[in-house]
């Protein structure tokens, strides 16, 4: 299955770079980030023993997934709450679809959710007659303009303050113009609060789902999605199956380190934890809650004991507000739900490493991902492996469009190279020549082009090194 | 429509199947809880460090007694103009409340019936929520909730001032510890919760603004009942 439709990270890339606005506000916003995430870890030790503890946990997890997931529905169907499983977002989408029609629901605000982005439920609902509105402020201002989040957690980051401004006052009714934060944030409050009343149903995702009490764990700062999923009669939640923990004691260390890593924050503002549908003698809550659990590839992920590291993620964003990649270019570049390192590692291996190789490659493994990751996900070492399987059918994985990454060029290039260094004369010939002409050879041929686009044209040395231990008598045995 | 739901049981069966022949991969890891353990301080060090914590994100704090906490919200929601007040009628904090408010000034409004009759008035008419709280973190800030039949959940999230009591003796180490205290890792109500501060959001230029969605203040009533 070759690529049907191949997507340019390199072309966006460059796009963006020319985009000084953007450029600016994602700038801004990673430094600050990167700052208050480094406030909250003042002690290095501390700080290791939380990722240590955060990592054998989510390990721990992954080991015992289907079991936990077992676990995780029988505890849930205890408590009242439905569980369903889809193994694509096609189904997942159905799923859900099924479940609002049967309430005849018609309206649903949603809490802050990627797996949902990942299944354009949004798109899909609209186009059956449900409105689908997004609540969490950053996800209402990019659904007014039609876009797709730029981060994970702050999706409207790529945006400024003139920006939203502007886009206020042209498309909420009655709104003027104004680019006070704090009145355009009532602004939206405005909205919203009435459209949490009407609502007929609520959707949300799951950030931590806990096995043994059966309990969807929810973390937040706005309220919105304690409102999505405690105002209307209905709540769904949607999850990808690796979520799952066996306790809620170990949601503990996860929580701790998912906020500081995220916002730099030690705690946020809720910590909601949904164990059921309204209880006996309960006066508010919805009367149903259904958990949806999404495969989507991500068994095929499992399969495989190196790659199953990148379902440790709790999705906190430190690798993208690290990246020098992502903070210079933003989320949108990267044409895929998840950006930065993580998209970089979970698109291809969702999408195929073949149609998704301009993200494989587009990275300078300078390591900083791996570095900040809490659950110490090997991001560059994953990388690095998914190169191999781009252009490699026989490693005998499980990787969707394992080889389908070759390029002729590049095909044409590595041939020659290994036909040059099988032939000693030939490659002294070939140095020989690269050493007394290299330098001569214009910045601007092909191949080297692409080199030199942004960085001066390396200059050979005048002798090459085995050049110069022949004639210094170095032996080469 | 009888099932919403079609394709169920055969995704689970194929979901479950493969993650199955993935096979197991060896030992589970060992947890160490080592850094958690050392965060322990004593009961007046753990109010500071609740306060301080809390302050960072703008809830604010009443000093009380245990017999003076009523009066101390009463003269809060005069002060600040409050009209009405809603508070759960069969709560312990909610009685005590309702047993030694007088009856001119700022009304208490029970929250008393089914929010399907009461959706508009919750969202249109009421000044502030009363809850109680069944302890507080002191490693981070933060209060524990546990909303139910007696002090329903909406109590801490719709009125735009919630007003929370706490009570100095409950506040636990951290989050970790409160779970094992309060047992929340055995079993839960519908819902439990953690509140740190008022609603908020930065999703406009990293610019803090206060109240996006939830309350825009939390104002915690703490009661002083340590020896
Ligand atoms: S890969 Fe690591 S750093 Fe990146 S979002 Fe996931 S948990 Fe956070």
């Amino acid at each position: 299955m070759h690529a049907e439709k191949e997507i340019h990270f390199r072309d966006a890339a460059a796009k963006a770079l020319l985009d000084p606005q953007l450029r600016a506000n994602f700038r801004r916003a990673m430094d600050g980030l990167i700052a208050k995430r480094l406030a909250q870890f003042p002690d290095p030790r501390d700080l290791q023993d939380l990722r240590d503890l955060s990592t054998a946990i989510r390990s721990r997890s992954l080991l015992c997934l289907p079991e936990l997931l077992e676990q995780l529905e029988a505890s849930c169907a205890k408590n009242g709450i439905k569980v369903h499983w889809a193994e694509t977002c096609e189904q997942a989408n159905q799923l859900i679809l099924g479940i609002l029609q049967a309430k005849g629901a018609k309206t649903l605000v949603k809490g802050k959710s990627m797996v949902s982005e990942e299944m354009h439920l949004n798109a899909f609902l609209e186009s059956k007659g449900i409105e689908a509105l997004e609540s969490d402020l950053g996800e209402y201002i990019i659904q007014l303009d039609g876009e797709t989040p730029s981060h994970i957690i702050m999706p409207a980051i790529h945006k400024n303050k003139d920006q939203i401004a502007r886009q206020f006052s042209q498309k909420i009714k009655d709104a003027k113009y104004t680019e006070d934060v704090d009145e355009l944030t009532a602004m939206a409050r405005k909205v919203l609060r009435q459209k949490f009343l009407d609502a007929d149903a609520g959707l949300s995702g799951v950030n931590f789902a806990v096995a043994e009490t059966g309990t969807l764990c929810l973390v937040e700062n706005e309220g919105n999605g304690r409102m999505s999923t405690h105002v209307p009669p209905l709540h769904i939640a949607v999850m990808g199956l690796e979520k799952v923990v066996a306790r809620l004691e170990d949601v503990a260390p996860l929580y701790a380190i998912l906020t500081r890593s995220a916002t730099g924050q030690a705690v946020s503002t809720y910590f909601n934890l949904i164990t059921g549908p309204r209880g006996e003698g309960e006066k508010d809550g919805p009367q149903e809650v259904h958990l949806v659990i999404l495969d989507n590839g991500r068994s095929r992920i499992y399969a495989d004991p190196q790659l199953r590291a990148t379902l440790r993620c709790i999705r906190c964003g430190a690798c993208m507000n690290h990246c020098p990649v992502y903070t210079r270019v933003g989320g949108h570049a990267y044409e895929a739900v998840y950006p930065g390192p993580i998209g970089k590692i979970l698109t291809p291996q969702m999408e195929g490493v073949g149609v998704r190789h301009d993200l494989i490659h587009g990275s300078s493994l300078c390591g900083a991902c791996g570095e900040v990751c809490p659950v110490e996900i090997p991001i560059p070492e994953i990388l690095v492996r998914l190169r191999r399987e781009a252009t490699h059918e026989d490693m005998g994985s499980t990787v969707v469009g394992k080889g389908t990454g070759r390029t002729a060029s590049e095909d044409w290039a590595w041939r020659l190279w290994a036909g040059v260094l099988k032939r000693p004369a030939l490659y002294r010939v070939a140095t020989w020549f690269a050493t007394r002409f290299g330098k001569a050879l214009p910045a601007s041929a092909p191949l080297i082009r692409n080199w030199t686009q942004s960085r001066t044209k390396p200059v050979p040395a005048r002798r090459s090194l085995s050049e110069r231990m022949r004639a210094e008598g170095v032996s080469h045995e | 429509m009888s099932s919403p739901n079609p394709s169920a049981p055969d995704s689970r069966t194929a979901i479950l199947g493969r993650l199955r022949a993935a096979g197991d991969s060896g030992p589970l890891p060992a947890l160490d809880t080592a850094v958690l353990e050392r965060r322990q301080w004593d009961p007046a060090e753990r109010v500071t460090r609740l306060r301080k914590g809390m302050e960072a994100v703008h809830t604010e704090f009443l000093d009380a007694k245990s017999d003076t906490w009523p009066a101390v919200i009463r003269v809060f929601c005069e002060r600040e103009g409050l009209k009405n007040l809603l508070y759960g009628p069969t709560s312990e904090a909610g009685s005590a409340l309702a047993a030694a408010w007088a009856p001119e000034g700022p009304q208490l409004k029970p929250y008393d019936r089914p929010v399907e009759a009461f959706k508009q008035e919750l969202f249109g008419d009421i000044d502030a929520g009363f809850t109680g709280t069944v302890g507080g973190v002191a490693e981070t800030g933060g209060l524990l909730l546990m909303p139910g039949p007696a002090e329903p959940r909406l109590m801490s999230l719709v009125p735009p001032v919630h007003i929370a009591l706490l009570r100095a003796s409950t506040i636990q180490d951290s989050f970790w510890s409160a779970v094992k205290a309060l047992g929340w890792g055995r079993a839960l109500p519908p819902n439990a919760l953690m509140i740190s501060g008022p609603s908020k959001t930065a999703d406009i230029e990293q610019t803090l603004a206060y109240g996006v969605h939830g309350p825009k203040r939390l104002i915690v009533v703490l009661v002083d009942d340590l020896k």
